[in-house]
């Protein structure tokens, strides 16, 4: 199934979505990678406010090539990057911040998975490394926070326009694309790989 | 004159940095063409449809193929009869810096020690340069060779003992794979490095990823062996970005050298579906020319 979203994503939409759909999406994202994750949930912690509500928004993991033109940031190149790094954050942030989608790619965890179940979430791919035509469907830079942590690290606050496509690799049943890929490649691994190299 | 080929050897160095940044180099993107064409797997064609399209769109309006436009590498083949030698790790540092903010290039030269980000991609001993002497040449070769941090993330080298040998370097390298999964941007180019010492044997692996895809090693147990390795991984079905498929890996280059008796190193790196390299040489009366990507030498004209 093929579906077209809106930021702020309401619940019941998100919980229609299953591992395989491809989504379009529009209205706020943030970019945020490690260092980002981070200070959010120290933020947090210390009893702070975060410079943007991210209720029912989107957070892509990803650190963009930016340029300034004009005095306005354009965003050049910007896919995913690889969201395996964020998954000790993730099940904490998306619980403390409500976001309701993460784009990324390569796969996330159990406790991401767990947490999309519980909170009515889903984690979105983004085709790795496909920077250019990501930029397109990101048509403003809204404003940028913490660039003191780099360029790449630097919470990104975008207007999505038809940002896609994105393909639901954990919906929020639990369902896990890239954990039953990994079952499938430790089988193909057992079965056809080891016996013609001399392994049992 | 030495300064006036000092200037060339920067223009022309940004410019190959360009070219590498956001130009696929053509073997690859054959090689990304066939394997669309040979899979069945939808999923499989539409994130090969996706990569070649952001290629095409990268060439068209200049951009980087990839925003991780990677930690700068470059390879540096000098004939002792060039005429600059020592200043060329400036001149290569400075286009570094220089191609950052004109092309631009993601900043991504982060210090260890300081969590800091140099903002130019140039720091302690970054970039980092290969350095070969020719014996009897008057050229220059460069290879720019940015390379990318998820594709880094999965390389891996580890001494076996020799008992173990070929046997285990090859599970090392289906492992390692496997492992990997969608993590490296795949599908990826691999280079394998036996022996020497386990710094040698990365270092051979590395280079071997400098070899266009398509080409096989001139030595022919090495080019079977690679075959053989292709086709293991090939058989994994992790497929492009993880979504199953044959296409896992686009090549596998391997490359050896001698080890020591009582050691088998073995080293396994990873370049990602945008296999950024380009190649150049300058000659001693300045001109240049761009041997990867052709295209670059209308542009230099
Ligand atoms: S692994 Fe390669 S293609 Fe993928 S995001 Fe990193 S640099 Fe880009």
């Amino acid at each position: 199934m093929e579906y077209h979203l809106n930021t702020p994503l309401k619940e019941k939409d998100v919980r229609k979505l299953r591992i395989g759909d491809i989504v379009y999406l529009s209205g706020l994202m943030i970019t945020a990678r490690d260092a980002a994750h981070n200070r959010v949930l120290k933020l947090l912690a210390s009893g702070e406010k975060l410079p943007l509500d991210l209720n029912g928004l989107a957070v892509y993991h990803c650190g963009p090539v930016v340029r300034k033109l004009n005095g306005e940031w354009e965003i050049v190149a910007a896919g995913p990057t690889t969201s395996a790094r964020m998954e000790s954050y993730e099940a904490e942030f998306m619980e403390k911040t409500g976001v309701r989608m993460i784009i990324g790619k390569g796969g996330m965890g159990s406790r991401t998975a767990e947490a999309c179940k519980r909170l009515g979430a889903v984690y979105t791919i983004f085709t790795g490394g496909a920077a250019v035509l990501a930029a397109r469907g990101m048509k403003r830079v809204v404003d940028v926070k913490w660039l003191d942590l780099g360029v790449p690290e630097a919470m990104w606050i975008i207007e999505a326009e038809n940002f896609g496509p994105l393909m639901v690799a954990i919906d929020s049943t639990g369902a896990n694309f890239y954990a039953d890929l990994k079952r499938r490649v430790d089988k193909n691994l057992m079965e056809k790989v080891y016996p013609k190299i001399g392994f049992k | 004159m030495s300064e006036n080929l000092e200037s060339v050897i920067e223009k022309a160095s940004i410019l190959l940095l360009k070219g590498a940044t956001t130009i696929i180099p053509p073997d690859v993107k054959e090689a990304l063409i066939k394997a669309r064409d040979g899979e069945t797997n939808p999923l499989a064609i539409a994130q090969l449809n996706a990569i070649l399209e952001n290629c095409k769109l990268a060439e068209r309006e200049s951009k980087p193929i990839c925003q991780d436009t990677g930690l700068i590498i470059f390879y540096v083949s000098l004939g002792e009869n060039f005429p600059v030698k020592g200043r060329l790790k400036d001149i290569l540092r400075r286009a570094t810096v220089k191609a950052t903010s004109e092309i631009p290039l993601r900043p991504n030269a982060v210090d260890v020690m300081m969590h800091k980000n140099s903002g130019d991609n140039t720091g302690r001993y970054i970039p980092w340069i290969e350095w070969e002497l020719v014996p009897g040449s008057d050229e220059l070769t460069v290879t720019a060779f940015p390379k990318g941090g998820g594709s880094e993330a999965p390389c891996i080298a580890k001494v076996l003992s020799p008992s173990q040998g070929l046997k285990y370097a090859k599970k090392l390298v289906v492992d390692t794979v496997a492992e990997a999964g969608a993590k490296p941007c795949p599908p990826v180019s691999i280079g394998v490095g036996l022996g020497g010492t386990i710094d040698v044997a990365m270092k051979i692996a590395k280079k071997a990823l400098l070899r266009p895809v398509g080409v096989r090693s001139n030595i022919e147990v090495l080019a079977n062996l690679e075959l053989e390795l292709l086709d293991l991984v090939n058989s994994l079905g992790i497929g492009p970005h993880g979504v199953g498929g044959k296409t896992t890996a686009l090549t596998v280059n391997v490359d050896y050298a001698h080890r020591h008796p009582a050691s088998y190193a073995v080293a396994v790196a990873f370049n990602c579906w945008a296999a950024r390299r380009s190649k150049m040489k300058i000659y001693p009366d300045g001109s240049v020319e761009f041997v990867t990507h052709k295209i670059l030498n209308e542009w230099w004209r």
